[in-house]
């Protein structure tokens, strides 16, 4: 059975095909409107979400399918002391897919191990998020055209921001992409990506602090939130949360064509001034999200034999 | 020194010197209710100076947690007082609760039914990470 914890788990043809997947469905809602009638999706959020969960569960709707599951761990038997591996196996028995967000790091992966129907990864603590990759690459591919070929900027919390290390590990499988990490020296990539990913891969990237001193360079721009909830030293977080923040002028310096991409939700770090500007995407890419979803559901439970 | 050689049992030699109470702690020989003899420091043509454990008794020995302690040691089963074969080791794919992930933020930290398995991900500089989190170890 295939799961998708990582994003790699997912091969360059594959991602290709529920890409494709999704602009079909984009241009075709009603041919799909019923591929997954009778089938259900659990949606276990150990950990609170708005965009990923309704998403999906929106997703799961538009294929005509039903959503069971519960929106934190409060709501779950894990405030009885259950394991995540005893509630993977109880749901994987009312359900036909499971999409699992948990505060630790892995808990998917142990899911898929335990689980008797395939499971996505809807985000590990600071670690992985796949669907929010294919969300990425699919906005990347309508608003670029391409998905290789040129130089992407990704700004922020580059240490605990599991967006990003997921984007990395799938775009340097493309051609031609050039990397300018853009982060506080307390928030730097772990080093395992320079080490096994960069370099390993001969990927060209450089490490800088000012987001100013590389907008001009930018074909791409990734702005992320730094995360309150992955410190645990609150002064730390008050210290680094606005390090960044793209507004006005900072845009002024940018290529007319730049595509500026957030994940979503934001706090201070984009400016509100900047969200008319047709160079702001990540509304776009919020929306991308529900299409990809919907590919990603409907492939993976055809490849189950389920549809 | 002296020390017996074995009937029936397991020489695990050229061990690197210093490393012997490390491999009895890690096969947990001291749960075994057999003679173990831990020789540190022997002189060695090949190593300067080597440790060397001897088990007397056949005992199933874990060749992965050798493996990954040191891949260099030997493996020696001896039956009726004669080496009846040497084992190779090699630096093991994967370690089951070999070593404890310690990192606060995986899931092995608070879920106590979950194994803690890692994988080799470069051996040229045996670097092994936990496959939920990616921490390595």
């Amino acid at each position: 059975m295939k799961h998708l914890i990582d994003p790699t788990d997912l091969s360059v043809q594959e991602i290709d095909d529920i890409l494709d997947l999704a602009l079909d469905i984009i241009d075709n809602k009603e041919k799909y409107s019923e591929v997954c009638k009778g089938k259900k999706l659990a949606t276990l959020f150990f950990e609170p979400s708005t965009r990923t969960r309704l998403s999906f569960e929106a997703a799961m709707m538009e294929l005509g399918g039903n959503v069971l599951g519960f929106s934190s761990a409060d709501s779950s038997s894990a405030t009885k002391g259950e394991s995540v591996g005893d509630t993977v196996r109880v749901v994987s028995s009312y359900a036909d897919i499971i999409a699992m967000r948990h505060p630790k790091e892995g808990a998917p992966m142990y899911a898929s191990m335990v689980s008797g129907v395939p499971i996505i990864n809807a985000g590990d603590g600071g670690h992985n998020h796949p669907t929010q990759t294919l969300t990425d690459l699919l906005t990347i591919k309508r608003e670029k055209g391409r998905l290789g070929n040129y130089t992407i900027g990704l700004c922020g919390d580059l240490k605990f921001g599991r967006t990003v290390h997921s984007l990395i590990k799938a775009l340097v499988r493309y051609e031609g992409v050039k990397f300018v990490l853009i982060s506080p020296n307390e928030l730097r990539v772990p080093d395992y990506i320079i080490t096994e990913i960069f370099e390993k891969n001969n990927i060209e990237y450089k490490e800088v602090t000012s987001l100013e001193e590389v907008m001009p360079e930018l074909d791409i721009l990734y702005m992320t939130r730094v995360q309150k909830e992955r410190f645990f030293n609150e002064a730390d977080y008050v210290r680094l949360k606005d390090t960044y923040i793209l507004d006005k002028s900072k845009m002024k310096l940018a290529k007319p064509d730049l595509s500026v991409l957030h994940p979503l939700p934001r706090v201070n770090e984009i400016s509100t001034s900047i969200d008319e500007d047709p160079r702001a995407c990540y509304f776009r890419q919020a929306l991308n999200g529900k299409y990809v979803r919907m590919a990603l559901i409907y492939t993976m439970l055809k490849d189950n034999g389920q549809i | 020194m002296k020390i017996d050689s074995i009937q029936n049992g397991i020489v695990l030699d050229h061990i690197t010197a210093g490393k012997a109470l490390q491999v009895y702690n890690d096969l947990e020989l001291n749960k075994l209710d057999c003679s173990v003899a831990i020789l540190q420091n022997v002189k060695s043509n090949k190593m300067g100076k080597k440790d060397i454990l001897k088990i007397d008794k056949e005992y199933d020995v874990n060749l992965d947690v050798l493996g990954y302690i040191d891949p260099d040691i030997t493996v020696s089963i001896i039956k009726d007082g004669q080496t009846v074969e040497k084992k190779k080791l090699a630096l093991p794919t994967k370690l089951v609760n070999i070593k404890k992930c310690k990192n606060p933020r995986c899931i092995c930290s608070t879920e106590q039914e979950i194994p803690h398995i890692f994988k080799l991900t470069d051996a040229e500089n045996r670097v092994y990470r936990c496959i939920y989190c990616e921490a390595d170890k």
